[in-house]
């Protein structure tokens, strides 16, 4: 359980952030420059916040009015870094075993063949950083923070400097880091399909304050809050529960009450709560159930919101019959042709091909 | 012509110790001082810094004469040291070692404090927030990345104290076999009639000297940096 609020001048602007997360994975979103890394420097203790507490698991790390300042190096709080930082004068096992060595103290070591074998980097133990890949040394990275035995998690953007083959092989590390380990995380992102897969609760900051905050679908589902203004940032969620694997076509079938969801790839166990992502380019807008289309997905629901200016385009949210919002991009145009208005039933259509078992979150039975 | 004489191997080899000693003695505070400039923020910073930095632009004869004041027999710190600790520096192979020391003392502070300041705090964090306290960050990460300037500069300081004159002779004069280093012993045989032949072997030894020092220097800072990975 980690509780923070704190206030920090910064350069462009003052940062003034509070938000707490019980367990799992809470996400910091924003633009880049909005603060969230500037967050996480304060919860590690590299830096010192003008006023503010931050409390983790009852213990009391930073109270400006009580004079309390735990150092970096006694919170047990770990910290992968955007650019990983390992150090270039040590092995991969020393960059490991650095923090265990500080941690041995307090006897509550991670075993050490485990947690190689989960990251994958047996192979790697005795090469320096230099001669790393970028994806292996984002592996590293993640272990030699978890072998200090923190008792929470902080990561910064670890997935940026990645390409989205190496982002798709540390995704999944960090679930089962999340699952089988249990470590709270904080994840710091600016990209929403991360946190759509990660998070379960989101944090959203845009410059330096919290305008958001909320399970992820109700932060995201809801056309309010989004931190890219460009409509390709704007996406939203639906969850489904896995109805079945169609192993011929190589589809999944999520189960919605506004209609059945298919996407690509083997997703999860029948009966698992299923999140996926829907990115609002992705979605396209009908009146009625269209016959001879190749969309594999069809939900049918109500125009909640319209929301548009004397541009080109327009932000529509259609609630979904059942639950859940979907936000649907489309021209101020086709508003206007197909007399699309608040209250009016639609049929929203998205692309398979647009959904992957990449881009689904697999919620926590 | 180089069969050394006695004396002239007293001088080499006085100017050996002084020069390794003062070498010895610099490093560690050295090393301090270069990682308070280069990485503490205090009031008075920049007076620290020209404060140490001063024996670089003074005269060396001010130096050595501020040295004879203060660490001299009747000085407040000499009177000090030798009353209660039997530390005297006057006129002692002692006093040539600290008049070196003090004169290249800010070379050495300069070389490490660049190579600390080139290195990626982030990394001090990272080691922060793994449990290293600043003390053992400083000996585990900051120390070792910065191993390259430490090496030129004890290379630099040596060299400099091998070379120190005004401040030493001013200190504690030219005594043969106390305090007569090779650069003061060039510049006795200078001063007497057919004393070139001794100045020119001694130059050919402080060549010698000098060029070994940066040979080995760089060889060790070549095998250093191979086994540092480069910051990419």
């Amino acid at each position: 359980m980690i509780k923070v609020a704190i206030r920090k001048r910064l350069g462009a602007f003052d940062l003034d952030v509070a938000f707490e997360n019980e367990a799992g994975v809470v996400a910091l979103f924003g633009r880049s420059g909005a603060g969230k890394t500037a967050v996480l420097n304060v919860i590690a203790g590299l830096t010192r916040p003008e006023s503010g507490r931050i409390v983790l698991d009852g213990r009391t790390l930073v109270d400006t009015d009580a004079g309390v300042f735990v150092p970096a190096h006694a919170r047990r709080i770990g910290l992968v870094f955007q650019n990983a930082q390992l150090f270039p004068h040590l092995s991969v096992r020393h960059n490991l075993l650095f923090g265990r060595w500080f941690a041995a103290k307090s006897r509550e070591l991670i075993a050490f063949e485990p947690l190689i074998e989960t990251l994958g980097i047996g192979h790697l133990l005795d090469r320096r950083p230099a001669r790393l890949s970028g994806g292996e040394i984002q592996r590293v990275a993640i272990g030699r923070a978890l072998f200090a035995a923190p008792r929470i998690l902080l990561m910064d953007e670890p997935l940026a400097s990645l390409d989205s083959q190496r982002k798709l092989e540390i995704l999944p590390l960090i679930e089962r880091l999340r699952d089988e380990f249990g470590i709270p995380i904080v994840y710091v992102s600016h990209a929403v399909d991360e946190v759509a897969r990660l998070a379960a609760r989101v944090v959203v900051i845009e410059s330096g304050r919290v305008v958001a905050a909320g399970p992820v679908e109700d932060v995201f589902g809801l056309a309010a809050v989004q931190a890219g203004e460009s409509r390709f940032d704007r996406a939203s969620f639906i969850t489904g529960r896995v109805a079945g694997y169609d192993a011929a076509y190589g589809l999944t079938e999520l189960h919605h009450p506004a209609g059945t969801i298919r996407l690509v790839g083997a997703a999860g166990p029948i009966g698992r709560d299923c999140r996926v992502i829907v990115r609002a380019t992705d979605v396209t807008l009908a009146v009625a159930r269209p016959p001879g289309l190749s969309v594999r997905t069809v939900l049918a629901g109500t125009i909640g919101q319209i929301k548009t200016n004397d541009g080109p385009l327009a932000m529509l949210v259609v609630n979904l019959d059942g639950h859940g919002h979907i936000a649907a991009a489309a021209t101020r145009m086709a508003v206007d042709e197909l007399d699309l208005a608040v209250g009016r039933r639609v049929f929203t259509l998205i692309k398979t091909v647009a959904l992957d078992e990449h881009t689904a979150a697999l919620l926590r039975p | 012509m180089f069969d050394l004489s006695p004396e002239e191997l007293t001088a080499i080899h006085l100017s050996l110790r002084i020069a390794i000693v003062a070498t010895l003695v610099n490093l560690p505070i050295g090393i301090f001082v270069a990682y308070v400039l280069a990485r503490w923020r205090f009031p008075g910073k920049v007076l620290f810094d020209g404060f140490v930095h001063l024996p670089l632009v003074l005269p060396p004869v001010v130096t050595g004469y501020f040295l004879l004041i203060l660490f001299g027999r009747r000085g407040p710190i000499g009177a000090f040291l030798a009353e209660n600790f039997g530390i005297v520096f006057a006129f002692r192979w002692t006093g040539a070692a600290l008049a070196c020391a003090v004169m290249s003392f800010p070379l050495m502070v300069r070389a490490i404090r660049l190579s600390i300041e080139a290195i990626d705090r982030r990394l001090e964090d990272a080691a922060g927030t793994l449990g290293a306290s600043r003390l053992w960050t400083f000996g585990l990460v900051t120390l070792p990345l910065a191993l390259p300037g430490v090496l030129v500069g004890s290379v630099l300081c040596f060299a400099k104290a091998l070379g120190e004159f005004g401040a030493t002779i001013t200190f504690v004069s030219n005594i043969p076999g106390e305090t007569q280093t090779l650069s003061a012993a060039i510049y006795t045989y200078t001063q007497v009639p057919g004393g070139e032949a001794s100045a020119l072997r001694l130059t050919v030894v402080a060549v010698v000297i000098a060029l070994s020092a940066l040979i080995v220097s760089e060889i060790v800072q070549r095998s250093a940096h191979k086994r540092l990975a480069r910051f990419e």
